[in-house]
């Protein structure tokens, strides 16, 4: 962990204690647990304080853990350029309502990544200026890289499930 | 499809993406794309015009999206590699390096010095095969057609090398987990030395047909400006945000495959337009052919794949001998090897920009999750603030400066 990033931590901590729920360290990469409904207070910090300096939203990556709860989690990998440091910032979401504060305000990058993890996961992004679908169709249904939803394979038409599969069939009908 | 589905998105709702104006009929609302040759691809450009000024740019991007991400958390790690030689399609070697620095990185696999000798070299290789596409195109965006020509001649050579490599000219799959498909053949560093004597001359023609050119210092210089706080608010990298004068590359900052014991410079302008982005490229071809002479001194004889069998196939020779090589053979091209659980990101310097690989692995031999940060999306996110005022002539110049594939973009 370099020293920027431990200052940042310490920084967080003692200005929003209620905010992070662990620090883990995996392949020496820091990653900050944080609460969804402080994610923004501190994105605006490590954004704006002049010492810290996190000017670059690296990218968003939301992963779904289904069937596990909290279902989805949002990892954001902000980068401070002068310090050359580098830190993820975790939050969990439920599967039912997820839901979590733009950070469009910090980053105005955030704005397609957002936008694709609203496509992707379905994860509603509150305080986005303009959350429309962004690889899908706007006319397309569901969420494609949530695990229940299936790879996208057609089940065979065979003479004893015929009738069945052709009634589920779009053209038209006597 | 018979049934009419609910839409989501209502036209009262686009209906803010574009000014007041729009809905008077005072200005006009043009489409260009996805079908438009400027476009570098299936890009889609909602325009609202004044005249010929752009008041605003829509972009509308998915037409090539073919769901990678999704089809990777169905396969081996191993298996997932060829997906991701179909995303950035002039980058491949990049795209393998990513991913399997990013299994390396979360199963801690040792990569053997020559794999990561041919990896530099490859990906730098790669480098100006992109650029010269890149050159090519955006010169014929700004009526430049013979550039087009000769850059695709000189890249024809860089795929002629790439084939020799791996057995293919784009789609490679060359560079895997633990390290490289196998050694390069003995022509391999012949062609490339050749390849390295043959293009500076050519380069110097094209520099000799564009910079001082008036026409093209006319058309690009002054337009498309983004300044160093806008382009990285905007999340822009790689050559594009040195256009503007910052000096971030992931090669420096974070360096991988043992990029920082190479000598080389960052190149930067800082007149943060289409012409400071066309110098940066311009002269990152040159420092690539440096870093390539480097990794060629250095290239000493030795194994070019981890000998960890649990991540690397048994050779050949084994095979008609040992029993144990027979199952580690089955079951690595069957089963394949499982990761552990956690979440890893790594990052290179794809020609465009910082190429991300975020890797969630669960214990079991498919990946729980793979999410690339594309080079190309974020960069195109900068286009509607770029080309505001703009005229539409310019629009493509824009385009062309930013580098994007579409391939990158949509994955």
């Amino acid at each position: 962990m370099s020293d920027h990033i431990e200052a940042t931590i310490d920084r967080v901590r003692a200005l929003h204690p209620e905010a992070i729920e662990g620090v883990v360290t995996f392949r020496e990469e820091t990653t900050l647990m944080v609460a969804a409904s402080h994610l923004l207070a501190i994105c605006n910090m490590l954004r704006f304080d002049p010492e810290l300096d996190y000017s670059l939203l690296v990218d968003v990556a939301a992963v779904d853990h289904y069937p596990n709860e909290p279902r989805f989690s949002l990892s954001y990998i902000v980068h401070a350029l002068e310090k050359n440091a580098r830190l993820r910032l975790r939050v969990s979401l439920s599967g039912q309502s997820p839901e979590v504060s733009s950070v469009t305000e910090c980053w105005k990058s955030a704005e397609w990544p957002e936008r694709e993890a609203f496509d992707m996961m379905g994860i509603k992004f509150v305080g986005h200026p303009d959350l429309r679908r962004i690889l899908m169709p706007a006319d397309w249904e569901g969420h494609p890289l949530r695990k229940d939803y299936p790879l996208g394979y057609e089940e065979v038409q065979f003479s004893f499930n015929w009738k069945e599969i052709d009634s589920k069939k779009d053209y038209a009908k006597e | 499809m018979g049934q009419v589905r609910e839409i989501e998105t209502t036209l009262d709702e686009l209906k803010t993406l574009f000014s007041d104006r729009a809905q008077t009929g005072e200005t006009m609302v043009l489409n260009l794309g996805p079908q438009h040759p400027s476009t570098h691809g299936v890009l889609r450009l909602i325009l609202e015009l004044d005249g010929e000024e752009v008041i605003r740019c829509v972009p509308d991007i998915g037409f090539l999206h073919t769901g990678i991400e999704k089809n990777m958390e169905a396969k081996t790690y191993l298996k997932a590699l060829v997906m991701t030689d179909r995303m950035d399609y002039l980058n491949n070697l990049g795209n393998n390096l990513t991913y399997c620095l990013a299994v390396e990185k979360l199963c801690e696999i040792e990569v053997p010095e020559r794999a990561q000798i041919i990896r530099v070299i490859c990906a730098e290789l790669q480098r100006i095969a992109s650029h010269l596409v890149w050159l090519g195109t955006s010169a014929m965006d700004l009526n430049a057609s013979s550039v087009l020509i000769y850059c695709f001649r000189d890249r024809e050579n860089l795929l002629d090398i790439f084939e020799m490599i791996g057995g293919q000219r784009m789609m490679t799959s060359y560079i895997r987990p633990g390290g490289v498909w196998r050694d390069v053949p003995d022509e391999f560093v012949p062609a490339v030395n050749q390849f390295l004597e043959y293009l500076p001359e050519k380069l110097a023609d094209y520099e000799r047909l564009l910079t001082r050119n008036p026409i093209f210092m006319r058309r690009t210089i002054d337009i498309g400006i983004i300044d160093a706080s806008d382009a990285l608010a905007r999340g822009m990298t790689g050559a594009s945000l040195r256009g503007s004068g910052i000096n971030y590359d992931v090669r420096r900052a974070m360096p991988y495959c043992g990029y920082d014991e190479y000598d080389f410079d960052v190149p930067l302008e800082n007149g943060c337009d289409v012409y400071a982005r066309y110098r940066v490229r311009m002269r990152e071809f040159h420092e690539s052919m440096r870093i390539i002479k480097q990794a060629l001194d250095r290239l000493e004889p030795g194994p070019v794949i981890t000998d960890d069998r649990k991540y690397s196939p048994p050779p050949r020779s084994e095979l008609g001998n040992s029993m144990e090589a027979v199952i580690h053979h089955f079951k690595y091209w069957t089963e394949g090897f499982s990761a552990p659980k956690g979440e890893v990101y790594v990052a290179t310097e794809s020609p465009r920009g910082e190429l991300g690989c975020c890797l969630v692995g669960d214990g079991s031999p498919q990946p729980a999750r793979v999410h690339f940060r594309t080079p190309s999306f974020h960069n195109l996110q900068s286009l509607s603030f770029m080309s505001e005022g703009y005229l539409v002539a310019d629009l493509v110049a824009m385009i062309g400066s930013i580098d994007i594939v579409l391939g990158d973009v949509d994955r």
